[in-house]
This record gives structure tokens, sequence and C-alpha cells, in this order.
């Protein structure tokens, strides 16, 4: 049985990755490479599916290997991607909504622009320690 | 009044309650806002070489507000809710996001009646110019474009952007004298880009096919 599953990425309105981090525990470069691919492949999907619902959660929008990803996408566009090998989804849109409060409090912040990367540590532990509450 | 600056408040603006009374809100004092823009324009006028330059900073900031304005009030909403269809937005701005800026909604909206992609929204005292007077010299120059990068800042980051460069569709801010009105209506002219009118058709047919 591999180990669990579990890729978050933030990625801005032009479709530039503004945070990612592997939840479930350091990789090998193999499968991190493949997580990102994947990840970033289903952005398509996610903007095939963001025009048709006003629903902040998207439910799974792609599927690869048994692998799923959920989405969820703000008022400004901006999308919540997690790649996980099928958790509950209760659980993921709790995970969801306490990370979109700290992204707000990111976002609020004057020196920080749409297009730049989330680099404080303090939002890195802040999601980590929610990873851990909320998806086990 | 205009929470244009955020204040260290005992709870974090996050966490402020969106309540509908409107006394309860936190204002800021309009003195304070009136002294702080005036300062600030003349702190452009300064820096900036010609009159379209000082409307372009004077716009980029509001265009980081309009960002954040949308992303706050989105979340403080009961339920959250996305906007995918122009009028949504168009009505957002015009209402929740008018109110919570300058205290009222805003006058008017409406669609030009020629162009497809064109849409006006009227405010008959805009609350950031009613402290600022224009000379002469500086004719064209409408201290309203802070609201209108304000607006297109919203439009922009939910995804309908307002083009820039050129002969924009961008949101320009127009003063219409009035005669029975002591001071002129600000009309903001908002101006769509085409990628945003055909996926409107796309989803429209999409609907009903």
């Amino acid at each position: 049985m591999s180990a669990p599953t579990l890729t978050f990425v933030i990625v801005g309105q032009e479709d530039n990755p503004i945070y990612e981090v592997d939840l479930a525990g350091p990789k090998e470069q193999q499968t991190q490479y493949l997580h990102q691919f994947v990840l970033h492949s289903s952005l398509d999907a996610v903007d095939e599916q963001m025009w048709m619902s006003k629903e902040p959660h998207l439910k799974v929008v792609d599927r690869f290997n048994g692998l799923s990803v959920t989405a969820f996408v703000t008022a400004g566009n901006t999308r919540f991607l997690l790649l996980h090998d099928g958790r509950s989804d209760d659980s993921i849109r709790a995970f969801f909504n306490e990370v979109y409060e700290l992204y707000l409090r990111v976002l609020l912040n004057p020196f920080h622009t749409p297009t730049s990367r989330i680099s404080s540590r303090e939002f890195d532990r802040k999601v980590k320690l929610l990873a851990k509450r909320l998806l086990g | 009044m205009n929470n244009r600056q955020i204040i260290k408040h005992s709870l974090n603006i996050v966490d402020r309650p969106l309540s509908k009374n409107r006394s309860e809100v936190p204002t800021v004092s309009l003195s304070a806002f009136a002294y702080l823009f005036s300062e600030y324009i003349q702190y452009l006028v300064d820096r900036a070489n010609s009159i379209s330059e000082l409307e372009d900073r004077l716009e980029k900031v509001g265009f980081e507000v309009g960002i954040r304005i949308l992303e706050l009030l989105s979340y403080r909403e009961k339920v959250l809710r996305r906007k995918t269809d122009v009028l949504d937005i168009l009505r957002f701005i015009h209402g929740p996001a008018w109110q919570y800026l300058f205290g009222k909604t805003a006058d008017d909206l409406q669609q030009a009646a020629n162009a497809d992609d064109e849409y006006y929204i009227r405010d008959y005292d805009l609350l950031v110019s009613r402290y600022i007077s224009v000379p002469r010299s500086y004719e064209p120059f409408n201290p309203g474009t802070l609201a209108a990068g304000i607006m297109r800042g919203m439009l922009d980051s939910a995804g309908f952007p307002a083009r820039q460069g050129g002969a924009g569709p961008e949101v320009t801010a127009h003063f219409v004298s009035h005669k029975d009105r002591q001071r002129p209506i600000t009309t903001f002219m908002i101006k769509l880009e085409p990628s945003v009118m055909q996926r409107q058709a796309y989803l429209e047919a999409a609907k009903k096919g």
C-alpha cells in the first residue's frame, strides 16, 4: 500500500502557482513531479466547471490513476487544488474553508500582489496544522 | 464612510461581522479620508509628468483596493457565491460594494444602447471627489478615477477584464453636469473585453442546448 497522497496547490488567476505544499510528508522526486503535473493539467477541467456553477466548492474535477483532484474557487478567481486519494468530501470542504480565511489574510497585506508567491512561514505552518487536524 | 484605511481594531477586519445596521459598522472619519486623499493627490501631482500619468497612478491604487474588497466582501457574505455573470458582478459593485465603501448604493446602472459590452454606473455625489476641486489647467482629470480603479480591480479579479492600454475597455470616470444638481454627476463607463462577451455567449448557448 503506497503512502497516502495529499498535495495542495494555490493557483492564481494567470495560472501561476502561488503556493505548493505536500501535506503527506516528503516523497521521492518522481512522485513529486507526477503530482505537480497532474495538478496543473487539471486546471483545464477546473476552468470548464468554474463558469458553470456559482458554488465556490467544485467537487472532484479530474481523476488520474486512482488519485482525484478537488477544487475550490474564490471570488477573485484564485483556485485551491487538492490532490488526494479519495478523502471524504466534507473534511475537504472544511479544510478549504479554513485555508480560504488564511489566504484572505495574506491577500489583505498591501505588499502582496496577486501574482507573488506566498512565502510566509506562518502561513505554511498553519496550513500544515490544518491539514493534520482536518484531513488526518 | 470610506473604510479605505485598515485601522487596527481589536478585531481583525476579516473577523468583523457584516452587520445590516449601518451605524454599527466601524467607519473612518470623512475629514481624515479627505485630508489623506488630498495629500495623496498633491504627492502625485508633484511626481507625475502629465495628466494621464496622474490618472494612471491613481487608478492603480484603486485597482489594488478593488481586488481586496471583492474577496473580503465575498467572504463576509453569509452564503459564499461566486459571480459568473456580467450582470451579477455589476450588480454587486453597484450594491454591496458601493454600500460598503461609500455608505450608499450607486445611483444608476445601465447598459449602453448600441454596444453590448458597455455599461454605465452613475453616482450623483461621489464621496472621493467631493472635496477635490480641479483647476482649469487640469481639466480632463477626474478624481473619481480612484473609484474607477476600484471597480476595475473588482472586475478584473472576478474574471471580467477591462483591458488596459490603448483605447480602452477600461473603467473611466466622467463628469456630467446636470442642471438640477449642484454637483456634476460622475458617470463610470465600463467597457468589457471581447473575450468576456464570447464566454458569455458560449455559456448562454451551453445552458440552452
